[in-house]
């Protein structure tokens, strides 16, 4: 197997495992970042620039940085896990986890499409991709900026402080 | 040519010298260490220069004492700062407040992999050249919350807080007034961008409306991403002392001012090489003059523009900061995209200049009429005393 | 330059991180992790995305690519809107757990 694909992915693994079992739940987000990280250097190991840069800037820049502040403004950053610890659910969970991991790792390696080797000259072209998106997705195009304007005007309104609405129902059922 | 084809030939030669396996190594060595020593000793530079000018503006001299007109100024700061005590906070998280200014230098050091110096020379030759300058762009903000974070200091914290709300305001300006340049010309590789600014300086996308606008914005927007005044909330003395970078002390702390300057750098190599027409000469006769001269030479330009703006304008306040960035720098940005759409469908020529000219001219002129309208904007009234007295 | 492995270990390796991110959202008792392995998993299926396009032997086909670009903008638009309810939650309980977050019954 490939060394460099090798480091990678382990990397990637264990910095998955500790952001999803470390305590200080800050660790946790930077260790999800480094996840993150490994995730687009696979991207570009295959060889697709465009969508490892993209992954870098949306999921490490932007994504990372809402997960924090969702963790400042919570006061969730001060506090530790460990009183909530309870060792059925993490025995359960990762049984289940195990037991996923093994239906799908043998439906994988069953299946004839995991025979498939690489061709040896695709690489991406973003030229390719922005034809493609403006002639045959644009309606999901324009649908996904319809989505994007909505989740950004109903984040800010659904976060704002609701000190502004006036007490009209204690008076109404009085 | 000739310096660019000299440069290319020592690097084959030195790389052909090398064992078979270690060529791809030794190679990418090459191609990066000139360019890091370069910018260090760049850095030094512009240390005692931008403190000479501003020294100059406040109508006093800059440092003099070191050596005549105060050149080994810079090899004083470096010795101050490397023998310096390292003081950690006990309770601080160590791992992390180690980390973050690497973090930091590591990302501002990659920005320069994607400009081109020269002919041929640019370290990393990708296709989405300038996404990549973006993405390492957007992960500097990780390092700054990890530096206040693990600072376990609430000023820090807040610091920290304030700037990342500022570059992340920020970047959205950055990114869409450099898209007006890709849209132009087709591509997202960084030397097709200046290939296509090739032929003098009436080739060079600042001298359109639209490139004027977004060299505008991009130089604007620089200015807030790497924390330079007057958009220096984080690292003002005057404001939560030192903000992110309060508990740091020594050779942390001139790191963290390295990769300020070095993200500076990165960021006017890149206005360069989007609006200024990269390494073309202004005259193609002038291309005996190899092009990392003339890189180096606009790069220059920039960063004296940008000293200059440090010494002559006030910080703006958080809010002032936030509102300009959203409430201005967005709709203009925004609009630029049109106007340079329109001047794609115009095919450029005079109706071109004139149609995309009005618009942005006229969004400008709206844009700002409007914003002042706005009761915070008004001129205010002062309550003394002995009654009330308007200003004038 | 580097030499791309066959088609199997991407497909163990994003089915690994899927299931991570499953084991996260199952474990943890803070809802901002919950969200965070929800991420995890949405990342582990682009992967999948990615690598069958690349294995994919027309030169020409850029539909893998999309979808992935689709998901990417979806899963961002979805992790703010996600951390703003928690944000609002948060208020109204003082509390991220989600074990005391309890629906007051109307009497």
């Amino acid at each position: 197997m490939n060394t460099i694909f090798l480091l990678i992915s382990l990397t990637t693994i264990a910095s998955a495992i500790a952001a999803m079992s470390l305590r200080n739940l800050v660790h946790c987000v930077l260790c999800l970042t480094l996840t993150f990280v490994g995730i687009s250097l696979t991207y570009l190991q295959l060889s697709s620039q465009f969508i490892g840069f993209a992954q870098v800037m949306v999921y490490v820049g932007a994504v990372s940085i809402l997960i924090i502040f969702a963790l400042l403004m919570t006061r969730s950053g001060h506090e530790l896990t460990l009183r909530e610890w309870r060792p059925m659910h993490w025995v359960w969970g990762t049984l289940i986890t195990l037991g996923l991991l093994a239906c799908l790792g043998l439906s994988i390696t069953g299946s004839s499409i995991s025979g498939k080797v690489a061709s040896p000259e695709k690489t991406e072209s973003v030229k390719a991709l922005g034809e493609a998106l403006m002639q045959e997705y644009l309606l999901p195009l324009e649908a996904m900026a319809l989505l994007l304007t909505v989740a950004l005007i109903g984040a800010a309104l659904v976060a704002l402080p609701a000190s502004h609405h006036p007490p009209a129902s204690k008076g109404g059922t009085e | 040519m000739w310096f660019e084809e000299l440069l290319i030939a020592i690097k084959a030669s030195l790389v052909l010298k090398a064992p078979e396996g270690l060529r791809p190594l030794v190679s990418a060595a090459l191609s990066t260490m000139p360019i890091l020593s370069a910018f260090g000793g760049l850095f030094a530079v512009v240390t005692l220069l931008e403190r000479k000018m501003l020294g100059r503006i406040q109508n006093r001299y800059g440092p003099n004492r070191v050596g005549p007109f105060g050149i080994f100024q810079p090899v004083a700061d470096g010795i101050k700062m490397l023998t310096k005590e390292d003081i950690v906070p006990k309770t601080a998280d160590h791992l992390i407040h180690f980390l973050a200014p690497l973090v930091l230098l590591v990302t501002a050091m990659l920005g320069l992999s994607v400009i081109p110096f020269g002919q041929k020379l640019v370290a990393v030759e990708f296709e989405a050249g300038i996404v990549f300058f973006f993405a390492v762009g957007g992960a500097a903000e990780l390092a700054v919350f990890m530096a206040g974070w693990a600072s376990r200091n609430k000023y820090a914290l807040l610091g920290s807080l304030r700037a990342i709300a500022q570059m992340v305001s920020y970047e959205i300006p950055l990114i869409l007034s450099s898209v007006c340049v890709l849209m132009v010309t087709g591509s997202l590789s960084l030397t097709e961008v200046v290939q296509a600014q090739s032929g003098g300086i009436t080739s060079w996308f600042v001298f359109t409306p639209w490139g004027f606008l977004g060299c505008i914005l991009f130089l604007i927007s620089t200015l807030a991403e790497v924390n330079r005044s007057p958009f220096d909330i984080p690292e003002a003395e005057s404001e939560l002392i030192a903000g992110h970078m309060t508990e740091y002390s020594g050779f942390k702390y001139a790191v963290f001012f390295l990769a300020e300057f070095v993200a500076m750098f990165a960021m006017c190599a890149l206005t360069a090489t989007l609006f200024l027409g990269g390494y073309h000469p202004p005259l193609p006769v002038l291309s005996i003059i190899p092009g990392p001269v003339w890189l180096f030479s606009k790069l220059m330009l920039l960063v004296l523009l940008f000293i200059w703006i440090r010494g002559t304008m006030p910080r703006l306040r958080a809010d002032q900061l936030m509102e300009f960035a959203w409430k201005f720098m967005l709709p203009m940005s925004v609009i630029n995209l049109v106007s340079t759409g329109i001047w794609i469908a115009l095919d450029g020529g005079l109706l071109g200049w004139l149609v995309t000219g009005a618009c942005n001219f006229g969004a400008y002129l709206g844009l700002s009429r409007w914003l002042a309208d706005h009761p915070n904007h008004r001129k205010r009234v002062y309550r003394y005393a002995d009654g009330p007295i308007n200003a004038a | 330059m580097m030499v791309t492995p066959a088609l199997l270990p991407y497909l163990l390796f994003s089915a690994c991180l899927f299931c991570i991110g499953l084991a996260g959202v199952m474990m943890r008792r803070n809802v901002i992790l919950i969200l965070a392995g929800i991420e995890l998993m949405l990342n582990a299926a682009n992967i999948n995305f990615v690598a069958f396009w690349r294995f994919h032997p027309g030169a020409e086909e850029v539909s893998g690519l999309i979808m992935v670009l689709f998901a990417l903008a979806i899963a961002a638009a979805e992790a703010a809107v996600g951390l703003a309810l928690v944000i609002s939650l948060f208020r109204h309980f003082r509390t991220t757990n989600p074990e005391q977050m309890e629906q007051e019954v109307p009497s």
